[in-house]
C-alpha cells in the first residue's frame, strides 16, 4: 500500500520536525503589521479578545463554581426558581453596551481602511490562475508591468516519492518578481481578475481584497519603513490556490527610483532581445531547449512535465488533437487561449520566440515527434 | 388518525403493524423507524466525512505534498464539507426530531407519514449521486462546499452537474422534513399542550423548520442558476455576459447563514432539555429562551454579507452587516446565561448526556467568541479565509452541533431501545472526544492568526507545529468515535433494561411511555394540565 508507506515515512520524519520547530520562532498571535491600519486592526483584535476573555472567565467561573458547589452530593435539594425578569434585562443590556463600545473603534478603523482617496500612486493587480500581474498606472513608473509567480521549485514540495529537496527559508512564500513600492507614500491598489476569484492578502498591511473578473476593487497602504512583506492568495481559486504567494518589497524613495530606472532599462533591453529573438531563425535544438524551459514554468502546472495533463479538465498533450494536429490550431490555442476554460491566452504573457519554442517543444516531446519547427515569425502571423 | 390502539399485530392502514425484514424500513411510515434510519444514515455519513477529513489532515501533517495531489485535496475539502453539513449534521437533527417531536408533544406520529418516508429515502440516492462523482472523469466537485462562481460554473469539473442534482434532492428532502415538523407541531399537539408549554427542543426545531422552508428554495435557486449558466447560455454569474460573480455569494450566503442556525438551533434545544434534567431544576427563563431562539432566527436573515467583507462592498453595507452580526451575540448570550442559571443551585449529577451538554455550552461559546471577533469588519480583513475561520466554524459545529446530537443520543437511547448504555465507557468516550476535539481545532486558531489561509494543501514552514497537532487530534477524535459505535451496539444488545422514567430529573411526555417506546405511542392523546 503506497498510502501506508507514505504515512510511515511521514511519521518517521516527525522527530526531524520536532527539532526544527524548536529552532523556529513560532507566532501564536495576529501580526501587528507595519502600518497604522494594521496596528488599529491588531488593537481591535486584542480588545475583543480581552473582552471575550473577561466575559468567559466570569461566566464560566460562575458555571464551574455552580458545577462544584451545586453537585448533588453537596446540594441535595434543588432550588425551585425558574425565572427572573430583572436578571434577564440585566444580561441583555450589559452585552448590548459592550457591543456598542466595541463597534466604535471598529467603525472608525473601517472608515479609514476604505478611504482610498488622495493616493500618491496606483498599481493595478490582476490575478489569474496561480499568478499575479502588477502594472504601475501613473508617475515615473507608469507602464512598468510584470507577472509574479511562485519561485519555490516544485522539487521542494512534490514529495510523493519520498522527501523532496531541502525547503528554502521562505518556502511557498517566495516569488520570481516582487511587487516594489516606495516607503511613506500612499499606494492605492486596484484589484481585478482574468478568471476565477482570487484574494490578495498581506497580513502586515491588513489588506485583503478579492480580485474578481469584471470588477475592480481597491485598497490602500502607506508603509513607514522599508522591508519585505509576504502574503498569499486567500480565496480558493482552483488546483494551485496554495501556490500563489505575494511578496511586496518596500524600498526607500531613492532605492525605489533607481529600481524604476532599472526596470525601464530592463524593459527596453527585453524588447530588444525579443525583437532579436523574433528575427532570428532558430534551430531545432535551441527551440527544444528554450521550449522545455518555458514549458516547465508556465505549462507544466496543468499539463504536467510529462505532458499527461489531468484529464478531462487539463487535457493531456501526448498525442493530443491540438499538439499533433495542424500547427495553426496549436498556435491559435496557445496565443489566444480557450474561452471558458483554464487555458489562458499566452500571446500577451510570452514573447513570440518563447511561444514558438514551447509549441515546437510540445509537438516534438514525449514521442509526439511531429518534426515541426515553429519560428517566431509564425507566431507573429498567428497573432494577426 | 387511525383508531387502532397499540395493536401491534394489525394496523388498519399501514404496513408497519407487523413489520418484518427490509420492508419494515423501506415502506416505513413510522416516525420512530424513520428517525432511527435518519440517525444511522447520518452516523454513516459522519464516518465517511470523517474519513475524508483524516486524509486531509494526513496531507497537512507536515509541509510538502506527500499523499494527495492539490486538485484531489480540493475535492476532499469540498466533499468533506458537503457530506458533514448535508449528510451528517442535518440528518442527525432530523432523526432526533422524528423520534422525539411526536413523543414530546403527545402525537401518535408525524402528521405526514408517507412524506416522511420519502424525505428520508431521497437522502441515500442524493448521496450516492454525490459520492459517485469521485469516480467520474475529472473527479468530484473541487470548488469548496461554498461553490463560488465562476470556479464552480465556467471552471467547474463535469461532475458539477451531479452535484447540482444532488443538492436539489437534498433540498427537496429538507423542505419536506421541515413541512412535516411544522404541520405536526401546529396540528398534533396533545390537548392542553399550548405553544408556550412545548418543550424547548420542539420549539427550536419548529423555528429551524421555518428557516429550512425559507432558505432551501434559495439554495435550489442558486444551483439552478449555475446549471443554466453552465449549459443554457445564461450569464447570472458571468461578468462577460453582464452577470455578477458576487451576486452568487449574496444568494449563497442568504441561504448559508440561516443554514448555520439550522444546524445549531436543534442543539440549543437539546442542551435546554438535558441541563434541567441533570440539574433537577426547571429550565431558567423558558419564555426568554423561546424569544431568544426566534430572535436569532430572524437576525440570521440580515447578516449574510459578513461572509463577504473582502468582496469590495460599499462602506455602508459593511457597517450594516457588522452591526447586525454583533447583535446576534445578545440573544445567544441570553441562552448561555439561562443555561448557567438553570444549573445554579440545582442538584447536579454528571451522567454522560450532561457532560456533553456542559462541554457543548463551553465550547460552543468559544466558537461564539471567535464569531464575535470575525464580525468586526476591519479585523475580518485579517481573519477572513484563514484557519481562524476554520477553527471558528468547527468549534460551533463539532463541539456544538455534533456534541449536541451525541448528548441527545445518550440521553434518549435508553428510551429508544429500553436499555442503558455503559456509563463508564461513555464517560471515557466523552473525555477522549473532549480532549481530542480541542487538540484538533484549537491550534487552528493560532495557525489562522499566524497567517495560514484555508483550503491549501501545503503551507509555509511556520505553520508546521499547529498542523501537526491538529492532525494528531483529528486521528484521536476519529478513533474515539469507533468507541462510540461499540457503546451503542453494546447498549442495544447487552445494556441493562430500564424503566419508564430513565432519568430521575427528567420531565416531559416521552418519559411517560414505556421503555423501549412501543411502535405506536399516544394513539390516544394524553391530557396536559
Amino acid at each position: 500500500m503506497a498510502l501506508i508507506r507514505k504515512l510511515t515515512a511521514a511519521f518517521a520524519m516527525l522527530s526531524i520536525f520536532f527539532t526544527s520547530s524548536l529552532v523556529q520562532a513560532v507566532e501564536y498571535n495576529m501580526t501587528e503589521g507595519v502600518t497604522e491600519i494594521s496596528q488599529s486592526a491588531y488593537d481591535i483584535h486584542m480588545l475583543v479578545i480581552y473582552v471575550c476573555l473577561a466575559i468567559g472567565i466570569l461566566t464560566f467561573g460562575i458555571m464551574f463554581y455552580s458545577m462544584w458547589a451545586h453537585r448533588r452530593s453537596a446540594h441535595p435539594t434543588p432550588a425551585t426558581f425558574s425565572h427572573s425578569t430583572l436578571v434577564e434585562i440585566i444580561w441583555t443590556t450589559i452585552p448590548l453596551v459592550i457591543l456598542v463600545a466595541l463597534a466604535v473603534p471598529a467603525t472608525t478603523t473601517l472608515i479609514k481602511m476604505e478611504d482610498t482617496s488622495k493616493a500618491d500612486m496606483t498599481i493595478l493587480v490582476t490575478a489569474s490562475q496561480w499568478k499575479w500581474h502588477y502594472k504601475y498606472l501613473d508617475g515615473e513608473q507608469k507602464d512598468i508591468e510584470f507577472f509574479s509567480l511562485l519561485s519555490t521549485p516544485r522539487a521542494q514540495f512534490e514529495e510523493f516519492d519520498g522527501p523532496g529537496a531541502t525547503k528554502s527559508e521562505n518556502y511557498l512564500l517566495e516569488v520570481d518578481n516582487s511587487l516594489v513600492i516606495p516607503v511613506g507614500k500612499k499606494v492605492r491598489f486596484l484589484f481585478t481578475s482574468d478568471d476565477v476569484i482570487h484574494s490578495w492578502w498581506i497580513p502586515d498591511f491588513a489588506i485583503k481584497q478579492d480580485a474578481i473578473l469584471g470588477f475592480i476593487n481597491d485598497a490602500w497602504t502607506n508603509v513607514p519603513s522599508p522591508g519585505i512583506f509576504r502574503g498569499q492568495c486567500t480565496e480558493l481559486c482552483g488546483k494551485d490556490h496554495g501556490f500563489m504567494p505575494i511578496v511586496v518589497e518596500v524600498k526607500s524613495e531613492a532605492d525605489f527610483n533607481s529600481w524604476v530606472a532599472e526596470q525601464k532599462g530592463t524593459i527596453a533591453a527585453a524588447a530588444e532581445a525579443a525583437e532579436a529573438a523574433a528575427a532570428k531563425s532558430w534551430t531545432m535544438e535551441d527551440l527544444m531547449a528554450k521550449g522545455k524551459e518555458v514549458y516547465e514554468v508556465r505549462c507544466a502546472v496543468c499539463h504536467k512535465s510529462d505532458g499527461s495533463g489531468i484529464p478531462p479538465v487539463f487535457p493531456g498533450l501526448v498525442g493530443g488533437a491540438i499538439t499533433t494536429g495542424p500547427i495553426e490550431g496549436h498556435l491559435n490555442m496557445v496565443v489566444h487561449g480557450k474561452a471558458g476554460t483554464a487555458m489562458q491566452a499566452f500571446g500577451a504573457q510570452l514573447t513570440d520566440a518563447e511561444i514558438a519554442a514551447v509549441v515546437t517543444y510540445e509537438r516534438n516531446a514525449w514521442g509526439n515527434d511531429k518534426g515541426d519547427l515553429v519560428q517566431p515569425g509564425d507566431v507573429a502571423a498567428s497573432k494577426n | 388518525m387511525s383508531a387502532a390502539i397499540d395493536s401491534h399485530d394489525h394496523d388498519d392502514h399501514e404496513h408497519h403493524g407487523a413489520p418484518t425484514g427490509i420492508k419494515r424500513w423501506i415502506y416505513s411510515t413510522n416516525h420512530k423507524d424513520i428517525g432511527t434510519m435518519y440517525l444511522i444514515f447520518s452516523f454513516v455519513m459522519f464516518l465517511v466525512g470523517g474519513l475524508l477529513a483524516l486524509i486531509i489532515r494526513a496531507e497537512l501533517f507536515m509541509p510538502g505534498l506527500q499523499i494527495v495531489e492539490p486538485d484531489f485535496f480540493n475535492q476532499l475539502t469540498t466533499m468533506h464539507g458537503l457530506i458533514m453539513v448535508f449528510g451528517a449534521v442535518m440528518p442527525a437533527t432530523v432523526g432526533l426530531a422524528n423520534w422525539m417531536i411526536p413523543l414530546m408533544i403527545g402525537a401518535p406520529d408525524m402528521a405526514l407519514p408517507r412524506m416522511n418516508n420519502m424525505s428520508f429515502w431521497i437522502l441515500p440516492f442524493a448521496f450516492t449521486l454525490l459520492a459517485a462523482t469521485f469516480f467520474l472523469p475529472g473527479g468530484a466537485p473541487n470548488f469548496g462546499w461554498t461553490f463560488y462562481a465562476p470556479l464552480s460554473t465556467t471552471y467547474g469539473p463535469p461532475s458539477t452537474d451531479f452535484f447540482i442534482l444532488a443538492v436539489h434532492l437534498l433540498g427537496i428532502s429538507s423542505i419536506m422534513g421541515a413541512i412535516n415538523v411544522i404541520v405536526t407541531v401546529m396540528n398534533l399537539r396533545a390537548p392542553g399542550m399550548t405553544y408556550m408549554k412545548m418543550p424547548l427542543f420542539v420549539w427550536t426545531w419548529f423555528i429551524t423548520a421555518f428557516l429550512l422552508i425559507m432558505v432551501m428554495p434559495i439554495l435550489a435557486g442558486v444551483v439552478t442558476m449555475m446549471l443554466t449558466d453552465r449549459h443554457f447560455g445564461t450569464a447570472f454569474f458571468d461578468a462577460a455576459g453582464g452577470g455578477d460573480p458576487v451576486l452568487f455569494q449574496h444568494i449563497f450566503w442568504f441561504f448559508g447563514h440561516p443554514e448555520v442556525y439550522i444546524m445549531i438551533l436543534p442543539a440549543f434545544g437539546i442542551a435546554s432539555t438535558i441541563i434541567p434534567t441533570f440539574s433537577r431544576k426547571k429550565l431558567f427563563g423558558y419564555s426568554s429562551m423561546v424569544y431568544a431562539t426566534a430572535s436569532i432566527a430572524l437576525l440570521s436573515f440580515i447578516v449574510w454579507a459578513h461572509h463577504m467583507f473582502t468582496t469590495g462592498m460599499p462602506l455602508f453595507a459593511e457597517l450594516f452587516f457588522m452591526y447586525a452580526t454583533v447583535i446576534i451575540s445578545v440573544p445567544t448570550g441570553v441562552k448561555v446565561f439561562n443555561w448557567i442559571a438553570t444549573m445554579w443551585r440545582g442538584s447536579i449529577t454528571y451522567e454522560t448526556p450532561m457532560l456533553y451538554a456542559i462541554a457543548f455550552v463551553i465550547l460552543f461559546t468559544i466558537g461564539g467568541f471567535s464569531g464575535l471577533m470575525l464580525a468586526m469588519a476591519p479585523v475580518d480583513m485579517q481573519y477572513h479565509d484563514t484557519y481562524f475561520v476554520v477553527a471558528h466554524f468547527h468549534y460551533v459545529l463539532f463541539p456544538g452541533a455534533i456534541f449536541g446530537s451525541i448528548a441527545a443520543v445518550y440521553y434518549w437511547m435508553p428510551k429508544w431501545c429500553g436499555r442503558m448504555y455503559n456509563e463508564k465507557l461513555a464517560a471515557v468516550q466523552f473525555w477522549l472526544s473532549m480532549i481530542f476535539v480541542n487538540i484538533t481545532f484549537f491550534p487552528m486558531h493560532f495557525a489562522g492568526l499566524a497567517g495560514m489561509p484555508r483550503r491549501i494543501p501545503d503551507y509555509a514552514l511556520q505553520f508546521a507545529d499547529f498542523n501537526m497537532w491538529s492532525t494528531y487530534g483529528a486521528f484521536g477524535l476519529g478513533i474515539t468515535q469507533l468507541l462510540f459505535i461499540y457503546i451503542l451496539i453494546d447498549c442495544y444488545k447487552r445494556g441493562k433494561p430500564v424503566g419508564t422514567q430513565v432519568w430521575e430529573g427528567a420531565e416531559g411526555l416521552e418519559w411517560t411511555v414505556p421503555s423501549p417506546a412501543p411502535h405506536h405511542t399516544f394513539t390516544v392523546p394524553p391530557t396536559i394540565k
